[in-house]
């Protein structure tokens, strides 16, 4: 009975969505406020009956109601509860629910904090959310809905994948979906725009704290997401360009290029197009991904169902939104040539660069993730395509983006004096040239061309920041004051410096990491990077839906003591499913990452040892990115110039009234 | 006008790309080509998995239409695939000779001992190398050779029963028809 209440709550959310992608359009074409008005109610509601269903599947899991299907083969009765809660959104179709409920959230979020726009605006916003709403609900409903019943009843469910069983699977698939989703409504703030035929520096501004929003949490998703992989695969890498993986980058790559363009249409009402397009493409990724993981065209590690019926229903999709809003594009988009002026050397032209260069950079992934589909859909043969591209493309073409990087925040709006620019920027330059060229010399004496520029340019990223910053808070009188800085650029300086701090990471433990196979068992020692790991005994360890063979790793440096390790082989009970759990003792300059193999005897088994040099930083640099960019997002200015708008709006609607 | 046009590009770009994925979905990724099929297996010389002192090469494998089984201890499909090789060893319609690919030794036998062994001769690929050199995709992979070890098919993923009747099955009769008419002249 309550599973038919989830589905049924599923179906009235659905009728919520169709009442809202209809009535308030209506209302505007009517000019008929009375209907417009109906859009906030029918979001609250489409999101209570989409929360609703959540809530049952979730309430299924907990008590372990294996009538149902997805229960059943996601579900175990000795799994512990939260890996139930965290199980809801584990498989195809609970994530199916949980994209829709993401969704619906966001909708809410715009109708709740959106009382200060203009109504017919926010009332298409609304409309254009609740259709993306209508084709994935009626997805679920109709090829995958996760309230499906089994007959007879299993005594025990099949238990979650254990791959899926830990803390990463809490929170990263809610973070990615909802930074995915997020750029729905930047979507549809641009879809509003095109509707309405007003593409002005307003509705830059209103979409600029939801693209924000999206952005932040799509960094957090993709780096927990690597985080995840890291430890909890116990293949010790952090990316693979993986096509799921890839599926999550690229939006977030034309997500940051849609931050930086809406900035100009903000303050310079430049690059119209662009953000739209930015804007379209942004949410476009997001849909190729949920094909690309929900279709299986292309295999993956992570793709949990392959089913043409359903890879078909989410190609339609993706053609009716992408399709429908290009060619609304390709009618509406602005034909007028912008009429802000900028020279050259201005922040106009260096914004327009990086934001290329992003483009490009995704377009090179893009392209890398479907040429394998591409080739043999022209039956040239099978292929894949591994690292070795992504790194020989991908890397230059960031490398450069960096330098535009550091340029970018020193530079005047439509022109900088001459020779100002270098005034600023020769510091900088000589900083990251000395520092770059001694880092491969610091870390192993060695000449190495990717530490010299991966380095430098992050060096080159964080000087020439630290100097924006200086300008930025210095008075004319030459005081220095942290009042001056708004907001936004502290977060643009705060999330510059997590990329710096980042890419340092990455260079570091891509070419520094030492890692060795060895055979190991009580009393064997190995050394590692100047480290001594000392075998001592085996433990065995009793789960609550495992059992696992527990090392003990003693791990000591020039005879110090510097921690114990313990890598954990598990034996799942129900899948009889052997995972590794590396043994990780972190460290800010380096990791020691220790995983357990297959026995080779009785007593001794195949053991990896690895050095992880700064590969926290990755992670590190990924919170700064999402510090800053909530810092941007609370600027003051979205909240105040809302309150005019507002007014103003008031005001015209007030002169209607009486006219 | 022109600029109109212009407008358009991100449209046809994106139909263009839309053909291709609905192609997409109807390519199966495990229908792997395999770059050797018609050519004979690569040359090898390793060890029994059984027993160090047995060393067998690619020309111990000729002779007879065979079935080449790519498996290992770590691979959950390969466990899943095991009965129905357990029956089709039973069926004694070919030999199927096992790589075992990338695995511990002892790992391996203990599994054989325990599960059963459909295996004619199993090879101990612990380095992969043979792996490598047939282009295996993953654990399992089956291959059809034929009686000169020539390679005439490669199947990526465990076999079933499906596969084994409406694919398999019609061309091992076809190679073993062609096998006996060779023999015979």
């Amino acid at each position: 009975m309550i599973p038919e209440l989830g589905h049924l709550s599923l179906i009235i959310g659905l009728a919520f969505a169709f009442l809202l992608a209809s009535v308030p359009l209506i209302g505007v074409a009517r000019k008929d406020q009375y209907l417009v008005r109906y859009a906030w109610p029918l979001s609250y509601g489409m999101f209570f009956f989409i929360f609703l269903s959540v809530v049952v599947l979730g309430y299924s899991f907990a008590i372990d109601d294996f009538s149902v299907a997805y229960v059943a083969h996601h579900s175990n009765s000795q799994l512990p509860i939260f890996f139930k809660i965290a199980a809801v959104w584990g498989g195809h179709e609970g994530s199916l629910l949980f994209w829709v409920f993401a969704l619906s959230c966001w909708a809410a979020a715009v109708a709740f904090f959106s009382k200060g726009l203009e109504e017919v605006f926010t009332a298409r916003v609304l409309a254009v959310l609740a259709m993306i709403t209508i084709g994935f609900t009626l997805f679920m409903i109709l090829t995958s809905s996760p309230f499906e019943r089994l007959f007879p009843v299993p005594m025990e469910g099949r238990d979650l994948n254990p791959m899926l069983q830990d803390v990463g699977l809490i929170f990263h698939p809610p973070m990615l979906y909802l930074g995915y989703v997020g750029f729905a409504v930047s979507f549809a703030f641009a879809i509003a725009a095109l509707m309405g035929g007003s593409l002005d520096s307003a509705w830059a501004r209103w979409s600029r704290p939801w693209t924000l929003a999206a952005w932040i949490f799509l960094t957090g998703g993709i780096s927990l997401g690597s985080w995840w992989a890291y430890y909890e695969l116990g293949w010790g890498g952090w990316w693979f360009w993986d096509p799921v993986e890839n599926a999550s980058f690229m939006p977030w790559l034309i997500g940051t290029a849609l931050l930086h363009s809406v900035i100009v249409t903000e303050k310079r009402a430049a690059f119209r197009n662009w953000t739209v397009l930015l804007s379209i493409f942004a949410f476009s990724l997001s849909l190729l991904g949920t094909f690309i993981v929900r279709s299986g065209v292309l295999t993956s590690v992570h793709s949990f169902a392959a089913d043409p019926s359903r890879g078909m229903f989410i190609l339609l999709l993706l053609g009716l939104a992408v399709g429908g809003s290009l060619t609304l594009f390709a009618f509406r988009a602005s034909e007028m040539k912008s009429p802000a002026r900028f020279e050259l050397k201005s922040k106009e032209t260096m914004l327009l660069v990086c934001n290329i260069l992003l483009t490009v950079a995704c377009g090179t992934v893009l392209l890398g993730t479907l040429y394998p589909l591409l080739i043999d859909a022209l039956n040239m043969g099978k292929i894949s395509v591994g690292p070795p591209y992504f790194n020989a493309v991908f890397v230059p073409i960031v490398l450069v983006l960096f330098v535009f990087m550091g340029i970018g925040p020193n530079i005047r709006w439509k022109k900088t004096k001459p020779g100002e620019l270098k005034a600023k920027l020769l510091v900088p330059a000589i900083i990251a040239t000395v520092v770059g060229a001694a880092a491969p010399f610091l870390a192993d004496g060695q000449f190495n061309i990717w530490v010299m520029l991966g380095v430098g340019t992050a060096t080159w990223v964080t000087a020439s920041t630290f100097r924006a910053a200086l300008d930025i808070t210095k008075d004319k009188d030459g005081s220095f004051s942290l009042a001056r800085m708004g907001r936004s650029q502290l977060g643009m300086i705060i999330a510059h410096l997590g990329i710096a701090v980042s890419v340092v990471g990455g260079t570091m433990v891509s070419n520094y990491s030492i890692e060795k196979s060895v055979r190991m068992g009580p009393g064997i020692s190995q050394e590692l990077a100047g480290y001594t790991f000392n075998y001592i005994e085996t433990k065995n360890v009793v789960g609550p839906n495992y059992t696992a063979q527990q090392g003990q790793v003693e791990v000591t440096k020039d005879g110090e003591f510097v921690t114990l390790l313990r890598p954990d082989r598990r034996q799942y009970n129900v899948r009889t499913m052997d995972m590794t759990e590396a043994g990780i003792d972190w460290g800010l300059f380096r990791d020691l990452y220790i995983t357990m193999g297959d026995p080779l005897s009785r007593t001794q088994f195949a053991v990896r040892l690895n050095y992880k040099p700064f590969v926290r930083w990755l992670w590190f640099g990924s919170i700064f990115m999402m510090v800053g960019g909530v810092f941007a997002a609370s600027d003051k200015r979205y909240r105040t110039k809302k309150v005019t708008e507002a007014s103003k709006a008031d005001a015209k609607k007030a002169k209607l009234a009486t006219a | 006008m022109k600029k109109r046009l212009v407008l358009f590009i991100p449209l046809v770009l994106f139909l263009v790309m839309g053909v291709f994925l609905y192609k997409g979905l109807f390519l199966n990724p495990q229908n792997l080509d395999s770059a050797l099929e018609g050519k004979p297996i690569p040359a090898f010389q390793l060890e029994r998995l059984e027993d160090r002192g047995d060393v067998i090469t690619n020309e111990s494998l000729k002779g007879k239409v065979s079935l080449l089984n790519v498996w290992a201890t770590w691979c959950p499909s390969c466990k899943y695939e095991h009965p129905y090789l357990m029956r089709l060893a039973r069926q004694n319609i070919l030999p199927i000779y096992g790589i075992n690919y990338r695995d511990e030794r002892a790992m391996a036998i203990r599994e054989l001992n325990r599960q059963g062994d459909p295996y004619t001769v199993n090879i101990f690929d612990h380095d992969g190398r043979l792996g490598l050199d047939l282009g295996v995709y993953g654990a399992p992979e089956s291959y059809l050779v034929d009686h000169n070890g020539i390679i005439r098919y490669r199947y990526a993923g465990p076999i079933d029963q499906r596969i084994w009747n409406e694919t398999l099955l019609p061309m091992v009769e076809e190679l073993q028809a062609a096998a006996k008419l060779d023999g015979a002249s």
